[in-house]
């Protein structure tokens, strides 16, 4: 049994028109989503603005409203409307891209980070106080500053204070959207160092949310790149990085500006070849609406978005 | 005739908070050749737009001190009119944030015919509109003639910061300033538009300010780079240099913390950028945060010392800075997780 399991994921937002704002089409954000993720591993989830790479993060937790597919996190249908799954809101949770916009202005870090304890836990004010304080503790934040409010912590406090929020009811997964892309490198350094390390205290499972391949190559064991609502590869990070199958992912890493300037006029070279393939080739890897096509497996642990025969 | 292009000296851009001024951008110094890139990197905070911003003269409340000189003209003193003249000719900018740096409610079109229209009134009318559809050719858009009736919402982010180049480059400008120019795009996109700044470098020949936080987009652009903290260049040297053998403190603990290959732990520089009320006045700036360095490494009032020709460092503590073990670093931080 998986630990999380994701079959055939369908998001799909209606747009209205007509006189009667009747629904006319549908914009497909995630259309045909599938994966597992094991628990204490760190899956990527890379791909471009208006990929649905967020939308399935969202969905997965239930803040989409999911057209069709399952959801299965440790056997249990969480899609199931009817079925109790108020244990699955405390095991999994989120970390918000923009740490300035996810706190609450007018809240003190105390009501902040105990707020899910509130809602699923009856500890007595001091209790509270104290798992704030540990949990403070653990995201390395003062424990003395529980009664201040958001504007008064620089933007890397602030997002460990989100995590704070996250790890509060000891979660098994954790859907982190983009949770370095506002910050600065030696802020964002500090944020995925100790998203490590409390990985490895509390056992978490990440479905980590980018769209920066070096930041993904730096923490994850396994990437899945999304195009257009679909996967187009899937695979461990050093099938992707060092045995790109598919044109897209290709064109992504060739795309990533190179910190050596002496490879410059190689990388340029480079992706220039990747860009000509891309134009030359895109009949041969997307079908005749642009999609990707379905995932083939071309060994154990990768998966390509090649048409039917392969 | 010499090859620089722009000089700025002992450029201070204050900005008033209360009753007292504040420097954002302190004593700097900088020339720009012709036909050359230079790169500006440093943190949110460390000065580097209101650099730019003061170099464009768009600040409207700070008190600026010290000259920039562009082609001996200096901006800092020149009259409005004059300047009007220059902005938007000689000397252009490219914003950071294609998605409000367009009026919503003109056509593209408009936007680009008016720079054209101030700057160059001979231009008739059909002579503007063929310019405007040559520029947005020129910037890789196609379809230029229907994005011409076009309004920003209708284009994409990528072709919206191509519009905003077409419209810097409109009147051949001497000198491009780039704030972040891919900051807001994704990476394909952000590919895509490196190039066309690299190309245009070609074909217009200006000198491009290219400012960012992101090192391999500097790494892969400059010619030249700038690192700048709290309001001050600590470091300057040809990008080869500064990649291969960087000296300050800073530039070497901002290189340590991006991800690279077989780096299990980033590096953290300790403490957070200072705000411009609380910057540190005397000494090195950076002495707070590298504090398992001797004091005595410090100069008092740090300078600029030529190590190598044209590698340029402040304040001589690089001499006794080492990036201090991981191991070491990691107890001290996570005390208390356990």
């Amino acid at each position: 049994m998986a630990f999380l399991e994701v079959k055939d994921l369908q998001v799909y937002f209606p747009i209205k028109g007509g006189i009667l704002n009747r629904t006319v089409e549908y914009t497909r954000a995630v259309d045909g989503v599938s994966f597992e993720l094991e628990q204490g591993k760190t899956y990527g989830l890379v791909g471009e603005s208006g990929s649905g790479k967020s939308t399935t993060g969202r969905a997965i937790i239930g803040l989409e409203d999911i057209t069709s597919g399952q959801v299965l996190f440790e056997g249990k249908d969480i899609t199931d409307k009817k079925a109790k799954n108020k244990n699955f809101r405390k095991d999994v949770q989120m970390i918000f891209q923009d740490p300035y916009s996810s706190l609450n202005p007018r809240k003190r870090v105390l009501d902040i980070v105990a707020e899910p304890l509130r809602n699923y836990e009856k500890l007595s004010k001091q209790e509270e106080r104290k798992r704030v304080q540990e949990l403070l503790d653990i995201v390395n934040v003062s424990p003395d500053s529980i009664f201040k409010y958001p504007h008064e912590f620089s933007g890397g406090q602030r997002q460990r204070i989100g995590v704070a929020r996250a790890i509060a009811l000891k979660p098994k997964l954790i859907i982190a959207d983009e949770p370095v892309s506002a910050l600065d490198v030696s802020v964002q350094a500090q944020v995925l160092n100790f998203l490590q390390e409390i990985q490895k205290e509390l056992n978490l499972t990440y479905l980590f949310i980018s769209h920066d391949l070096g930041v993904v190559k730096h923490m994850c064991d396994n990437i899945s790149i999304m195009y257009k609502g679909r996967y187009v590869e899937q695979g461990s990070t050093k099938d992707i990085f060092e045995n790109p199958q598919h044109i897209y992912t290709k064109r992504l890493i060739a795309a990533i500006p190179d910190i050596d300037p002496r490879n410059r006029e190689k990388q340029f070279e480079f992706r220039k070849e990747v860009t000509k393939e891309y134009r030359e080739s895109f009949n041969n890897y997307f079908d005749s609406n642009g999609l990707a096509f379905g995932l083939q497996s071309i060994s154990d642990t990768h998966k390509v978005a090649l048409p039917e025969k392969g | 005739m010499s090859n620089e292009l722009l000089k700025i000296k002992n450029l201070s851009t204050s900005f008033r908070i209360g009753d007292e001024y504040y420097a954002a951008v302190d004593d700097v110094t900088l020339t720009l050749n012709k036909n050359e890139v230079l790169g500006i990197v440093g943190e949110s905070g460390s000065g580097k737009s209101a650099l730019a911003f003061s170099v464009m003269r768009l600040h409207t409340k700070a008190k600026i001190e010290g000259e920039v000189l562009l082609n001996n003209q200096d901006i800092v003193t020149m009259p409005k009119s004059k300047l009007d003249k220059i902005r938007g000719d000689e000397m252009a900018m490219i914003f950071q944030d294609p998605l409000t740096a367009l009026n919503p409610l003109t056509p593209i079109g408009g936007q680009i015919e008016e720079t054209l229209f101030l700057h160059n009134r001979k231009l008739g009318q059909q002579g503007r509109k063929k310019r405007a559809v040559e520029l947005l050719d020129l910037v890789g858009i196609p379809n230029a003639e229907r994005v011409f009736e076009q309004f920003p919402h209708e284009l994409s982010g990528g072709m919206r910061q191509r519009v905003i180049i077409a419209i810097a480059i409109a009147n051949d400008p001497k000198l491009l300033i780039a704030d972040e120019p891919t900051t807001a795009l994704d990476v394909t996109i952000q590919a895509q538009i490196l190039d066309l700044i690299r190309e245009l470098k070609e074909k217009i020949h200006a000198g491009i300010i290219l400012i960012t936080h992101d090192l391999g987009v500097v790494a892969e652009m400059a010619d030249r780079v700038a690192v700048m903290y709290a309001g001050q260049i600590v470091e300057i040297a040809s990008v080869e240099k500064l990649f291969e053998n960087p000296l300050h403190p800073y530039t070497r603990s901002l290189l340590n913390s991006v991800p690279v290959e077989g780096q299990d732990t980033l590096h953290v520089i300790q403490g957070v950028v200072p705000s411009l009320k609380n910057l540190p006045r005397e000494g090195c700036r950076f002495a707070a945060r590298i504090p398992w360095v001797d004091a005595s490494a410090h100069e008092e009032n740090p300078t600029m010392h030529e190590v190598e020709s044209g590698h340029f460092v402040r304040c001589t503590c690089h001499e006794h800075f080492y990036i201090p073990d991981q191991n070491e670093e990691k107890g001290e931080q996570s005390n208390g997780i356990s």
